[in-house]
């Protein structure tokens, strides 16, 4: 426990901290000087400027990768991935690429379908989050007022409820939880920072003179929002997903790995808890908790990059200089 | 016609907004087509406050702001719609002005998208042209290009094009070129006696007296939020009324500078105060405090219409309507 748990914590920022010194900015694009005078729209623009950021397409890459593996896995392990179907405890081979547990499981099977309810966890709780906290915190700082001071008091009564608590509670009367039900608790209880930064964000760039100019347009408040106010921050919006996103996952293992998780299916945390559980440290089987935690890292790590990246291609200040 | 009735604007302060701050106090004053008004005062008078109220960007506290008749603070939907069609603004920071993450011209979408929809993209380009033409920008040159690409007086004529494309009839002129250099400052100013003599009206927001008396017909002198006097330009200009105009004035040719140097001089004596013994031209006429009713519709608004046109304030207001400076001249 105390090696895995560590290494998904500190082996993040040394993953983050690697591509930063990659020169980024492909050309810094003098104006004009690009072959194609033609104005470009601004979502093909920062596809352009995206493809052409080392730190998005690591980022990207990695995180396809494992999501390739989340979807084709399954097509050539198929069958129960907890079936006692292997010799025990045997390290990786050509037959058993991640070895076996010392039940005799197949460990690729398990990491490949646990995969796969990560990123489900990941994109429903943390998709779940960002909505709530979004549309909080935009109605929020945009609005002000009364509804600012309403909306508030929510977050912060949400905020002090322990997800944990909940859980704790949760496991009490539901005996059986599938990986959706986790998801969904964490999505319902994470979203209040988020709600508080953005709100902040929005506050700060509704007093902007471009947003009276809006108004003065005669612009709708939901659109100026949208349109004006978001696109601003959508580097930031983006960190913000992907922060919730990367913390459903890193959540979500913690509360598998303390026996909270799903009553059902598998998920890397699951695969840790299992590991340690029956003592895998100790008998040397480091092929059984090695590939989960390993991969939870990796998934939050590129997220991280991936994000650094898009905020030089979301702002174009930053793209000339 | 754009009419102020006794504006007075109050900011919550502090922490959990516990002090109150009179940044606007009874104002009054009205705005015709095809008139320049400027309105004075140092930084912190209100000076911006009031035009964002005119432009509805900020609801009063207090009295009203009508347009030909019709409060604006009750409009709604189309109506606020069409009331943007007519009243327009230009502020003092052009960068703040332009979404940074969208090219320049993405203002003229937005008026494009809520008053064009109709008309075709030749159409729409022709106006366009004709508008960037009479503010003489070159549409090849700011088109297409972010705004940090572009210099402050090119964005701020990008806004005032925009204001032409619709029908503007008032424009709030918040400090426009006080962010620019020297040589496009004459063009801007220029461009706005265009727009007068295209029939604008225009509240020309500034805090330099000789830009106010050189492009406007009346003037207005505002203080902590009070207009102290009001009146044709030249009149204002030439006989000023209120020793606080007084001491402007007087300070300008001297320093011929701008007002950062007037206001430090002036605060270094903890602000301008009324000299001991300053007969209060406003006590004298209205001697109740301006409680009688008929001051050319500005009853309680603490001005005194001494001479046609030309109103005056008290001396040194109190917040109960008597003349703080009055004691001091009785003394
Ligand atoms: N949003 C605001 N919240 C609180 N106080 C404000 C706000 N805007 C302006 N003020 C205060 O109101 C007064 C008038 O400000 P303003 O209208 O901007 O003056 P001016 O444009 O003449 O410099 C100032 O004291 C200023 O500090
Ligand atoms: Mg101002």
């Amino acid at each position: 426990m105390t090696t895995r748990a560590p290494s998904a914590g500190a082996q993040t920022p040394d993953v983050v901290q690697g591509p930063q010194g990659v020169p980024t900015v492909p050309g810094a694009v003098p104006v004009g000087g690009r072959p194609d005078p033609r104005p470009m729209s601004r979502r093909g623009e920062i596809l352009y400027f995206a493809l052409r950021t080392k730190k998005v397409i690591i980022g990207l890459t990695i995180i396809a990768v494992f999501l390739v593996l989340a979807l084709i896995g399954p097509i050539i392990r198929p069958g129960d991935p907890d079936a006692l179907i292997g010799p025990l405890g045997a390290s990786p081979s050509a037959d058993w690429w991640f070895g076996t547990t010392s039940f005799g499981q197949d460990i690729f099977a398990q990491f490949v379908y646990s995969l796969g309810s990560t990123f489900l966890v990941g994109a429903l709780g943390g998709g779940i989050a960002a909505i709530i906290g979004m549309t909080v915190g935009f109605v929020a700082g945009y609005r002000g007022g009364w509804i600012d001071e309403v909306l508030n008091m929510i977050t912060n009564v949400v905020l002090v409820i322990p997800t944990l608590a909940l859980l704790l509670v949760a496991a009490a009367y539901l005996s059986a939880r599938g990986v959706v039900v986790e998801a969904l608790f964490i999505g319902f209880t994470s979203w209040p920072w988020a709600a508080r930064a953005i709100r902040a964000q929005t506050f700060s760039l509704r007093s902007r003179e471009f947003v009276n100019l809006a108004r003065m347009s005669g612009v709708k408040g939901l659109r100026i929002v949208f349109g004006e106010i978001a696109p601003n921050m959508s580097s930031y919006l983006f960190l913000t997903f992907i922060l919730l996103f990367g913390g459903a996952i890193l959540i979500a293992a913690t509360l598998d790995f303390i026996g909270l998780g799903p009553t059902s299916g598998s998920s890397l945390g699951l695969m840790m808890y299992d590991a340690v559980a029956w003592s895998a440290l100790q008998l040397g089987l480091w092929w059984w908790f090695i590939p989960p935690g390993v991969a939870i890292t990796a998934i939050v790590g590129a997220l991280y990059i991936t994000n650094v990246g898009l905020d030089e291609v979301f702002n174009p200040k930053l793209r000339n200089t | 016609m754009l009419t102020l009735e006794r504006v007075s604007k109050t900011y919550k302060v502090g922490l959990f907004g516990g002090t109150d701050l009179a940044a606007v106090r009874d104002v009054s004053f009205s705005l015709q087509p095809g008139e320049v008004i400027s309105l004075i005062g140092e930084s912190g008078s209100g000076k911006s406050t009031i035009g964002k109220m005119i432009l509805r960007l900020l609801a009063v506290n207090g009295g009203a702001i009508t347009h030909d008749g019709t409060d604006i603070a009750t409009l709604r939907g189309s109506a606020l719609r069409s009331y943007y069609r007519t009243v327009q603004g230009v502020f003092q920071d052009p960068f703040s002005s332009f979404n940074p993450i969208f090219k320049a011209d993405h203002v003229f979408g937005l008026i494009r998208g809520v008053y064009f929809g109709s008309a075709s993209t030749a159409e729409w380009e022709r106006k366009l042209n004709d508008a960037l033409e009479a503010v003489t920008l070159d549409p090849g040159q700011v088109l297409h290009k972010y705004p940090h690409q572009l210099s402050g007086g090119q964005l701020q004529r990008l806004l005032i094009a925009r204001a032409l494309l619709l029908d503007t009839r008032y424009l709030v002129a918040d400090e426009i070129i006080s962010m620019l250099d020297a040589s496009t400052r004459i063009d801007v100013l220029n461009l706005l006696g265009d727009l007068k003599a295209r029939g604008l009206g225009i509240l020309f927001i500034t805090h330099d007296l000789s830009l106010g008396n050189y492009i406007s017909e009346r003037t207005v002198i505002l203080r902590r939020g009070r207009i102290v006097e009001m009146g044709a330009t030249a009149a204002v200009f030439g006989q000023p009324l209120h020793p606080y105009t007084r001491m402007l004035i007087a300070s300008v040719p001297r320093l011929h500078e701008k007002w950062g140097q007037i206001d430090a001089g002036v605060r270094a004596g903890s602000g301008w105060a009324p000299a001991p013994g300053e007969r209060c031209l406003f006590h004298a006429a209205v001697p109740d405090g301006g409680a009688a009713a008929d001051l050319a519709g500005l009853a309680g608004s603490g001005l005194a219409e001494l001479e046609a046109g030309h109103f005056v304030g008290c001396v040194a207001p109190t917040a109960d309507g008597t003349c703080g400076g009055r004691s001091a001249s009785a003394a």
